[in-house]
């Protein structure tokens, strides 16, 4: 399989605030994505995660502040150029009954085609290599619907690698797996990193693997960014405190080094 | 790639099927009625070779009530597949809304009160749908519009135009209610060459427009957000999608009257028979046509005692059980409709 690689681009947010219905959910917000690079946001539940996702995507108008690519207002480019160079994978998306593997991945070319939208042989390559990088291939006839949570998950990382971004942003897209496809998931998206150096950006819940597939780490609590950086400085008790509340205990992760979180509880503590 | 070339043979197939039923159908109802033409005799008046009686029957009498019935069916279960899509709710289909009834209120009052006739009945129905689409799109609108606030506001809506119509009835003087009653449940037996190239007009402008927009429909099928992560500014491309929606009807209903359920019932039955979850917007067409055909002829022929009624009542008594159908599953299912 021939692996492009990717183009790096200057994507970030400044000043950045966003809300629903006047409610302010992110405030003053600065964020650099560093190209080539896997970013992972964390924080407790309503720190602004997934809100500062779907903001960097333009799927919300910002209250303030700009989100740019290449120095550019994304908001001021037109829809289908963002989209060729910024994917999302948002956290629920919805599949239309009865549709097919291929048909879903095949309308994540969208933003490749015209008006007049002929399928195109580079549409029929883009949705074959999206498949097969996502061990997808064989279930390109089956329908959504008798998919399992794990199978489904990975064409829906099939359809957003079909639109061919180079920056792919992922709300939570490990949400309702089992640890072992958790896994899969995760090391889908470090190898396409690795292998076309594919900008990640992505919500996680488990800090621990947070901070094993991070390169560079975000910490949100009550819609800013209180820490980011190297998971390894980032991760400290004193953080985790801050951020979730949790009193915890830092140690080596025995399989690669990164930082472990051990959470302490009400009644374990020292055992 | 494999899988499509499957689904498209399916989709040929059921194509193929629909428009055999139609083509036999057509031919049913050319020949069959009051004065039968056995099938060679009108095979020869279709290519020029009829006797004079034969042509008259033929292109003055029956081909336009056929052509017609054709044009308002495909306009209608295009229109249906697009709305219930949109929406993501299968209620949520133009006859059900008060978009149909909102251009028969336009046409009862344009009969009743201002005493209009004809061509101007049609314009006023048409209005009618329009208007009645716009009010309801901006009572759901909520910097946005999600499918499940439009259909109960649209249900309200149909009821309160409903009412409306009900009192332009009682007032209204005894004659131009007759005629204005035949008006609203709908029928083709005013269909002129007039009427059909105006409604072909209207399909000609507005088919090619929802084939452009069908991949933006593929889209917001998968969420706002996925639609617009993928390039697509979800609420124009809805807002364009609804317009073509109520065009349809209204230059169908505009014509006809409501023929209630055609819309409704054709989308989801073109979808059961491609089984493949994708828009099926031709078969969905052809289904309107087929079924409006169908009832035309059966509420010319087929009803015992030999009694003719307008086509809007067959569609109605077949149509209403499928509607009964749905309110008592879709909650099993969970999906709120």
């Amino acid at each position: 399989m021939t692996a492009p690689e990717k183009q790096s681009h200057e994507f970030g947010a400044t000043g950045l605030g966003l809300g629903y219905d006047g409610r302010p959910i992110v405030t003053d917000l600065n964020l650099a994505i560093p190209a080539g690079r896997v970013t992972v946001i964390v924080g407790a539940n309503a720190s602004g995660k997934s809100t500062t996702l779907r903001g960097m995507a333009r799927l919300m108008r910002p209250d303030s502040g700009v989100v740019t690519l290449d120095g550019r207002d994304i908001r001021s480019l037109p829809a289908k150029d963002v989209a060729r160079v910024v994917g999302i994978l948002p956290q629920s998306p919805i599949a239309p009954e009865g549709i097919t593997v291929g048909d879903l991945v095949g309308r994540g070319r969208y933003p490749h085609q015209g008006w007049f939208r002929q399928w195109s042989a580079a549409d029929d390559v883009a949705v074959t290599d999206a498949l097969s990088v996502t061990s997808s291939l064989e279930l390109v006839g089956r329908r959504m619907d008798e998919l399992s949570g794990g199978q489904r998950q990975r064409v829906w990382i099939a359809m957003a690698l079909a639109q061919d971004p180079d920056i792919l942003l992922l709300d939570e897209p490990t949400t309702f797996l089992d640890v072992r496809h958790q896994l899969d998931v995760l090391d889908l998206l470090a190898g396409l990193n690795r292998t076309r150096r594919t900008t990640v950006v992505m919500v996680l819940h488990d800090l621990n693997l947070a901070a094993r597939y991070a390169d560079e780490l975000v910490v949100m609590s009550d819609g800013r960014i209180i820490a980011n950086g190297d998971p390894a400085e980032v991760l400290t008790p004193g953080l985790l405190r801050e951020a979730f509340g949790l009193d915890a205990l830092i140690a080596p992760d025995p399989v690669c080094g990164t930082p472990m979180v051990v959470p302490i509880g009400k009644f374990h503590a020292p055992c | 790639m494999v899988q499509r070339s499957g689904i498209l043979g399916r989709s040929r197939t059921v194509t193929l099927i629909l428009a055999g039923l139609a083509v036999v159908l057509a031919a049913a109802s050319l020949s069959v009625g009051a004065y039968t033409l056995p099938l060679p005799d009108l095979l020869q008046t279709l290519v020029g070779q009829g006797s004079g009686s034969d042509e008259f029957i033929i292109f003055r009498l029956r081909m336009p009530r056929l052509v017609l019935a054709v044009l308002v069916g495909c306009a209608f279960g295009v229109a249906g597949a697009l709305f219930q899509t949109l929406l993501r709710n299968p209620l949520a289909s133009p006859d059900i809304i008060g978009i149909s009834q909102g251009a028969s209120v336009a046409a009862a009052f344009s009969i009743l009160v201002l005493g209009l006739s004809g061509a101007a009945v049609s314009l006023a129905a048409f209005l009618g749908a329009l208007v009645v689409a716009a009010g309801i799109y901006l009572l759901a609108w909520r910097g946005g519009v999600t499918g499940f606030r439009f259909v109960l506001i649209g249900v309200g809506v149909a009821f309160m135009v409903q009412a409306v119509l009900g009192y332009l009835i009682t007032r209204g003087d005894v004659r131009e209610v007759q005629q204005a009653l035949v008006w609203m449940v709908g029928g083709l037996g005013s269909a002129s060459w007039t009427d059909i190239a105006v409604v072909a007009a209207a399909l000609v402008v507005l088919l090619p427009l929802v084939w452009v927009f069908s991949a933006r429909l593929r889209l917001l099928q998968l969420g706002d957000d996925t639609a617009g992560g993928l390039g697509l500014r979800p609420e124009s491309a809805r807002l364009a999608i609804l317009f073509l929606g109520v065009a349809l009807v209204a230059a169908a209903t505009a014509f006809v009257g409501p023929l209630a359920f055609v819309a409704f019932v054709s989308a989801p039955i073109a979808r059961r028979m491609l089984g493949t979850g994708g828009l099926a917007l031709v078969p969905s067409a052809l289904v309107g046509s087929v079924l409006v055909v169908a009832a035309d002829f059966a509420a010319q022929h087929l009803l015992p005692g030999a009694v003719q009624v307008p086509a809007g009542i067959v569609t109605g008594l077949v149509g209403a059980p499928y509607l009964l159908w749905l309110l008592a599953t879709t909650n099993r299912g969970g999906r709120g409709a």
